[in-house]
């Protein structure tokens, strides 16, 4: 288990290009997909926590799936894991980056991948809404806290945080609302 | 004490980084560019497009070189940097699986959640919107490849790793 802990989070770490969320539709395929760790429910929530936090947001994710699933062991297996790939590429780079940046193949062969990242980011977007349930107030929240993220350019800490506080409001409300109609 | 700082620095923002990925550039430079002097402005723009090809996320890729060149070539300066990128992220993120786990039955957590799970579509989709850039969409053969990996990826749902590596074929193959 532990090792396929951190070989599934090695290939997340060794295959991300551009990093952040661009990870999301690799971890998503192959944590909620194909090993049925654990739910696309679940997955979502882990997602809220990792943006609500501070750090790198693979990271987060490696260490919310790696403990859900084994505790702090599975964390530090799974971060380990993501972070061995990148760490010695880097490396690597590092010792020869200016003919690697320069080199037409290269520069050829991420134009092709980088619309194939954007693409696999939306994909996400959609099958996280059908599994939450797109109603018009679901279908508000998320359209306008992308705008408000995209383009007023607010930290997505500050949109979790408020969305929190209305969700927390609402359910006092809500049951409010039924205590009053049982009397 | 080169060690010593670059620990300090990357644990701070490992710390102070909300919102991940491009988010977390602007402090990064600050720190490592205003602040330390340990890259120029030139050398963090390098660090960011290498960071766009190479996999990994941006902020562990920057530390791993930072760690490298600053203390003058020295793997540790790697792993100390790396590392303290690392820690902050490790124990915040125990605490609230922890705490996630143990409420996640709880009412009002799930009320909470009922509202915050669209605005993590929302996340996403800006995510979308701020990648969706002249640098990564060039001309028409960016979106014809853009929208072939998006229904491979929907209605057949292919992997990932193998939509990549066929991007990459095609752009060797068509530029």
């Amino acid at each position: 288990m532990y090792w396929d802990l951190f070989k599934v989070f090695f290939r997340i770490g060794a295959f991300t290009i551009g990093g952040g969320l661009a990870m999301l539709p690799l971890i998503e395929a192959d944590v909620v997909n194909r090993k049925k760790w654990i739910t696309k429910e679940d997955f979502t929530d882990l997602l809220a926590a990792t943006q609500t936090l501070p750090g790198v947001i693979a990271i987060n994710i490696a260490v919310g799936v790696g403990y859900r699933l084994k505790g702090l062991k599975g964390a530090l297996t799974a971060v380990a894991g993501a972070v061995i790939a990148p760490f010695f590429a880097i490396l690597a780079l590092a010792l020869f980056f200016k003919s690697f940046r320069d080199n037409p193949v290269v520069e050829r062969i991420f134009l092709g991948m980088r619309p194939v990242v954007v693409a696999l980011i939306a994909v996400p977007v959609i099958t996280t809404m059908r599994a939450i349930g797109l109603t018009v107030v679901t279908g508000f929240i998320a359209a306008s806290s992308a705008m408000l993220i995209w383009l007023f350019g607010v930290s997505p800490v500050w949109v979790i945080l408020a969305a929190g506080l209305g969700g927390y409001l609402w359910y006092r409300f809500d049951k409010y609302r039924n205590r009053r109609k049982g009397l | 004490m080169i060690y010593l700082q670059l620990f300090l620095t990357f644990l701070k923002i490992g710390l102070f980084c909300f919102g991940g990925g491009y988010a977390m550039l602007s402090l990064i430079q600050d720190e490592v560019v205003g602040h330390h002097g340990w890259l120029t402005m030139q050398e963090f723009s390098d660090i960011v497009a290498i960071s766009q090809m190479t996999p990994g996320p941006i902020a562990i890729n920057t530390a791993t070189y930072v760690g490298y060149t600053s203390s003058g070539g020295n793997i540790l300066g790697s792993v100390m940097a790396t590392l303290a990128l690392i820690i902050p992220s490790v124990v915040l993120m125990i605490l609230v699986s922890r705490f996630i786990i143990k409420y996640r039955e709880n009412q009002t957590v799930q009320g909470i959640f009922r509202a915050i799970r669209p605005v993590v579509v929302g996340l996403i989709a800006s995510a979308v919107l701020v990648m969706a850039t002249p640098e990564n969409f060039v001309d028409f053969r960016s979106y014809l490849l853009f929208s072939l990996a998006f229904l491979a990826a929907y209605f057949y749902k292919v992997h990932p790793i193998l939509l990549m590596f066929l991007g990459g074929v095609a752009g060797f193959l068509m530029y």
